[in-house]
């Protein structure tokens, strides 16, 4: 188990190193790329960060300092070089150090990502359960339609029309007051209901619907017929049903959550919560180039962990599943 | 001696209304199961085995069923109790296995946990006990080391070892009827054999009855000592082992002998049944069997035979004369004969 692990940390390591790579020439060679120099212009980043009319020379000593003015494989190459020594690079627009701008934006983040997640889980889950056993009820067919609406609403329009209806016409919410959960509890909770609300609903539909496939696959099964045949009450029957549908259900909850821990980019942005995804869009529109490159290899992090520990869960969850 | 009488089915019909019509799975069947008795219920797929024996145990859903009929196990009519008093009496004192061990136990608990679970579902004992229980048990089905792969899961155990915990699971309550659907049909021949001589073995050690379910002329002539041969819903020959191997009177269950492969006849052909079992949402008028009978004349297609002694000494359900069934099956015996000479 443990080599397993090392290993899958290793090959982890491999996968950072090319997310990184791929978005370092992204930025390089497309069109405005940050470090991008046409035959002796000066780079796009170093003139904007030279200021208004700047000498010559100005830029040039900007060049240099950045590295700009190095071959893309030696500015890649110390990139990675200081971010194994933990230094990811200073912002080009405020030239704050880019670990702590994540660091500072992560709890936000994860605010909005756990919170989302656990008001999806308490809703999809019971609802999908419900849905199976009470099979072709009005309840169940209801709450199949939800789930059709759910996963039909893309998360930038509802959270409109979300903002517009609690913002703009009943005013208990209000955008973009986000406070830190050690800061104001109660200003935090305030900002972070919504958010999680319209986060929620695309997941809790697709969650009510893989429960309740679940459950009907297992309900068919040789063995929940075996429990049946031996005289289990049907509460016993339900455990061991719930014990198989429920366990994939970890899987996806783990990626889902890795997923969103890199930044929830609409959400964040439609409520002005000041998360690693809005950290992200700001740094794109501004060709903020270590940010950008920042976030990414935080977020691609959070994946690969994500991956990693649903895969060391998921074996002591199913006794058939060995790692060696 | 008095051989005491455990299942009684009495004209059970189950009958499943879907989209396409009704679909009569079983349609008239009658049968007794004495203690003692090894059971085989003989048929293809879909004549109705698995149904109705899981109609016994209440495990058709009722509410997607018409069952009529009366099914008495030990004077009681299952199809009258409750879920809950059913639900007393499965595993209890009427237990099941089935098919395929692979699939039978659940594959996240451990094999010796599931039994514990069955023992503790029906009496309220010390977690101690049942485990002490389950060992005993999984010894006694011949589980080596039954300390050791109480602990296992499933998926460390063996086809072989999975229907013998079945079995022990089964047995945990001295029940006084075991329905085996299949037992040996998903398993190699050599463990086949085994697990027969285990269900024999348990039969005499606890003097219960069993139902054998199977498509296997060859398990049933092995260990059966009463057999009923099913087809389209309905039984078409029932009587003693002896009575219908060596007196078979219905033209289906003379398909089914000739479709056994001996070693011992090397050359000889298999004579498989033409075409296939009828639809059960249509079945054919008259005998259901007479589209695929060789033998089929005047009556057959208009009058449905009801299944009664014919004159051979044991029921049967076909129209031809008890001379003309001992005529018809002596001269499709033959070529067999000479071909094993």
């Amino acid at each position: 188990m443990l080599q397993y692990v090392i290993r899958r940390l290793l090959w982890s390591f491999v996968m950072v190193m090319l997310v990184v790579m791929v978005v370092f020439l992204i930025f390089f060679v497309l069109p405005g790329g940050t470090g991008r120099k046409e035959d002796g212009r000066a780079s796009p980043v170093a003139v904007m960060m030279a200021g208004r009319n700047p000498r010559p020379e100005l830029v040039k000593n900007i060049e240099e300092r950045l590295g700009l003015d190095r071959p893309v494989y030696v500015q890649f190459g110390r990139y990675v070089w200081n971010a194994l020594h933990g230094d990811l690079g200073y912002s080009y627009q405020s030239q704050i150090d880019v670990r702590e701008a994540v660091f500072h934006r992560l709890p936000a983040t994860a605010s909005l990502a756990f919170g989302a997640s656990i008001v999806w889980l308490l809703i999809g889950i019971p609802i999908g359960i419900i849905s199976a056993l009470k099979r072709r009820s009005l309840l169940d067919r209801g709450s199949m339609l939800f789930a059709l609406i759910g996963v039909s609403m893309p998360t930038f329009w509802l959270g409109l029309i979300a903002i517009f209806y609690f913002d703009s016409n009943l005013n208990v919410y209000s955008v973009g007051d986000y406070a830190s959960i050690t800061d104001n509890p109660a200003q935090w909770f305030a900002t972070m209901w919504l958010p999680w609300l319209v986060l929620a609903v695309t997941f809790a539909a697709f969650y009510t619907r893989m429960v309740r496939g679940n459950m009907l696959e297992v309900q068919s099964e040789d063995y929940i017929r075996t429990a049946r045949a031996k005289g289990l009450k049907e509460r016993s029957v339900i455990r061991h049903i719930l014990r198989s549908a429920l366990t994939p259900v970890v899987t996806m909850y783990g990626l889902d959550l890795g997923i969103l821990l890199g930044g929830a980019i609409i959400t964040e942005r439609i409520f002005n919560i000041p998360g690693i995804g809005l950290l992200a869009v700001d740094a794109i529109s501004s060709s903020d180039l270590p940010i950008i490159l920042g976030t990414t290899l935080f977020a691609a992090m959070f994946v690969i962990l994500a991956n990693l520990i649903v895969d060391v869960v998921y074996a002591s969850l199913d006794p058939r599943v060995r790692y060696s | 001696m008095s051989t005491e009488t455990l299942l009684e089915v009495k004209d059970l019909r189950v009958h499943f209304p879907t989209g396409d019509g009704l679909v009569k799975a079983v349609d008239g069947l009658s049968f007794t199961v004495d203690r003692g008795d090894t059971f085989g219920i003989v048929g293809e797929s879909g004549s109705g085995k698995s149904v109705t024996n899981l109609t016994a145990l209440g495990l058709t859903d009722r509410n997607a069923a018409n069952i009529t009929g009366e099914v008495l196990f030990k004077g009681r009519d299952l199809l009258k109790l409750g879920k809950e008093d059913l639900r007393k009496i499965r595993g209890k004192e009427m237990a099941m296995i089935f098919q395929d061990p692979f699939s039978c136990l659940h594959p996240f608990y451990r094999v010796g946990d599931q039994i514990v679970e069955a023992i503790l579902c029906h009496d309220k004992i010390p977690k101690k006990q049942a485990e002490q229980r389950t060992y005993d048990l999984l010894g006694a089905v011949g589980i080596p080391k039954p300390k050791e792969r109480f602990r296992d899961f499933p998926h460390q155990y063996s086809g072989g070892m999975r229907q013998r915990a079945m079995i022990a699971m089964a047995m945990a309550h001295n029940p006084d009827l075991l329905i085996a659907d299949e037992p040996t049909t998903a398993l190699d021949v050599t463990v086949q054999a085994q697990i027969l001589d285990l269900i024999e073995r348990v039969k005499t050690e606890f003097d219960i009855g069993v139902i054998l379910i199977t498509h296997d002329l060859g398990v049933v002539s092995e260990v059966a000592n009463k057999v009923m041969v099913m087809y389209a819903g309905r039984a078409v020959e029932m009587g003693t082992r002896d009575e219908v191997f060596g007196n078979p009177q219905h033209p289906y269950t003379w398909g089914l002998l000739e479709s056994i492969p001996h070693v011992d006849h090397k050359g000889s052909k298999l004579v498989p049944i033409e075409g296939a079992p009828p639809s059960l949402i249509r079945t054919p008028n008259g005998c259901s069997f007479h589209p695929r009978c060789p033998h089929r004349f005047d009556p057959c297609d208009k009058d449905d035979p009801e299944i009664k002694d014919r004159g051979a000494g044991h029921p049967d359900a076909c129209h031809l004369s008890a001379a003309e069934k001992t005529r018809v099956w002596a001269e499709r015996q033959a070529p067999r004969t000479k071909a094993a000479s």
